[in-house]
């Protein structure tokens, strides 16, 4: 078992057994299991229960990742630039405030413009633990990394002890959905299999979210019709617009030669093949980046920069930011499909692995999740597949680990960018 | 065993080939039946699922994804060179088989 579920270590193994048992009645499990999350201050429920550690500067990086070495339940995040940014700052908070994190250590090398104690302060006013120091006032390296080595022990003890539990559902899911690493089978299997998960999620009373607005180009008609009422449509319109805006200032569609190669013809079809993973609800309405979706159903984040003087942040400069966008807007699990293969995983969240390449699935065994290629050789049908992953979806929230986590990959990416935020103070560089 | 292709929607007017192919192949995914190809087509690569003319939307995920700008039978391969976007007019001017661009050449000088 890997150390960061060490906590639940009875509870996972339990669900491993019985899968080989009973596997045919966990294909209809889902819709109506319960099982026991963590119940955070703010109501939302949390499906793990973790330490995590935020470093303010690049400079205190090594320190901060130290100090997590060997640590159960503990986990990093942080922001390189020494100048602060906004979005970074909403972004850290959000992950800090995440119903999967218990308590927070803010670390800082003591002379970088974002502030640790700030952070500590916004997460104890969450209701949470919450510890910072400065690396420059506690003794250098070693002494930092031991003084933080005791805050972890300390705060993990605390969460352990203290956070209560409470019976959860799909409805008290959030789940976000990724797609990288595709190949011509994540539009055909992959991402409809997630879609017809989320579908299952939506019904269940549960919040559905997937994102890369820059990648539904031609789909403006498309997506108006799935919205849920005037004010989504309103939205929907507004991002898609931006998002186009965007392609065409840097001229890039997110579409390739090697695309073409593939079979695929024009940006509509391979925007279609993403878009397969929002299966068939209505779509409520937009979130941004550090935004939690504002009612049940299926939400669109947007996480393309807004229109800034410094023209600074790509869209999604990679998967991993596209995933950390995700958790910031509250999903206790990230669903990533990757057709060619990915070895990714996330802090926070549990990142759960979907293929629609069967080929992928065995060679690339210790990492893919689940094997969404059977909907392609005819075997399960789409629902089937969707049913299944909803299966493993509430395993991983009982507390069996993902293959990304028993692997211990927690990939971070938090980046300058700038999304406007009118009610936001003006105070750290927009 | 017989080369296989996936029609992901009922309304679709091309399916997606699950292997390279010439001859008979097996369409599965929302209908499931046979057709035979006029032509080599390459994984991953749709072929016609019925006759179409300039003008026609190509369907595929029951939406459209750009119109053929010539006639099409059925079974002939759909890429480049008969069907266009509506969004991205450069992907028409791509190499049909390696989906280069053909239009930089006074770049490279």
């Amino acid at each position: 078992m890997p150390e960061n579920i060490s906590s639940r270590s009875s509870r996972g193994n339990e669900a491993l057994t019985e899968k080989t048992v009973i596997d045919q009645s966990l294909l209809t499990s889902a819709a109506t299991s319960s099982w026991a999350g963590f119940l955070r201050p703010d109501g939302r429920k949390g499906v793990r229960n973790l330490v995590l550690i935020i470093y303010t500067v690049e400079c205190a990086q090594h320190v901060a990742h130290a100090i997590a070495i060997g640590e159960a339940d503990t986990h990093v995040i942080g922001f390189p630039g020494c100048y602060d940014n906004a979005y970074a700052i909403r972004l850290m908070l959000a992950l800090a405030r995440h119903p999967n994190v218990g308590a927070v250590l803010s670390v800082g090398l003591g002379c970088e413009y974002t502030q640790p104690e700030k952070i500590a302060a916004a997460v104890r006013a969450s209701g949470r633990p919450a510890e910072w120091f400065f690396i420059q006032q506690s003794g250098g390296t070693r002494s930092s990394v031991a003084k933080g080595k005791q805050i972890v022990a300390r705060l993990r003890e605390k969460i352990r002890q203290e956070t209560p539990r409470a019976p959860m559902t799909l409805a008290d899911l959030t789940v976000g959905c990724e797609c990288g690493g595709s190949d011509g089978t994540s539009g055909l299997a992959g991402n409809p299999t997630v879609g017809a998960f989320f579908d299952l999620l939506v019904d269940a009373g549960g919040r559905a979210i997937f994102e890369e607005t820059a990648e539904m180009i031609g789909l403006r008609e498309t997506m108006q019709s799935r919205a849920a009422n005037p004010e989504a449509k309103q939205q929907l319109a507004a991002a898609y617009d931006k998002a186009e805006r965007y392609c065409r200032s840097v001229r890039q569609w997110s579409v390739s030669p090697g695309n073409f190669a593939g079979g695929l013809t024009t940006i509509e079809e391979k925007s279609l093949g993403a878009f397969a993973k929002s299966g068939t609800r209505p779509i409520q309405g937009v979130i941004r980046v550090a935004e939690t979706p504002r009612g049940p159903g299926l939400w669109i984040l947007d996480s393309v920069p807004d229109e800034h003087f410094m023209q600074f942040g790509y869209t999604n400069p990679n998967d991993t930011e596209g995933i950390m966008d995700l958790i910031s807007a509250g999903s206790q699990i990230v669903l990533f499909v990757t057709g060619r293969g990915s070895v990714i995983g996330s802090p926070i969240a549990p990142l759960i692995k979907i293929t629609g390449n069967s080929t992928t699935f065995r060679t690339m065994g210790d990492d893919m999740d689940f094997d969404a290629g059977r909907v392609l050789t005819g075997e399960v049908t789409l629902a089937q597949a969707g049913r299944e992953l909803a299966d493993l979806v509430v395993r991983i929230a009982q507390g069996e680990p993902s293959k990304p986590e028993s692997l211990n990959h927690r990939e971070y990416f938090i980046m300058y960018k700038h999304q406007n935020t009118p009610t936001l103070a003006v105070g750290c560089r927009a | 065993m017989m080369s296989r292709a996936f029609q992901v929607h009922p309304n679709d007017n091309v399916a997606t080939l699950l292997n390279d192919a010439s001859g008979a192949v097996q369409i599965l995914g929302a209908r499931t039946r046979e057709i035979r190809l006029l032509e080599k087509i390459s994984r991953g690569h749709k072929v016609a699922l019925k006759d179409l003319i300039a003008g026609d939307a190509v369907i595929k995920f029951g939406a459209r994804i750009g119109h053929a700008t010539k006639p099409v039978a059925r079974g002939a391969w759909v890429h480049l060179h008969n069907l266009a976007s509506e969004v991205d007019e450069r992907s028409s001017t791509l190499d049909l088989h390696s989906g280069a661009p053909t239009d930089t050449s006074s770049a490279y000088a």
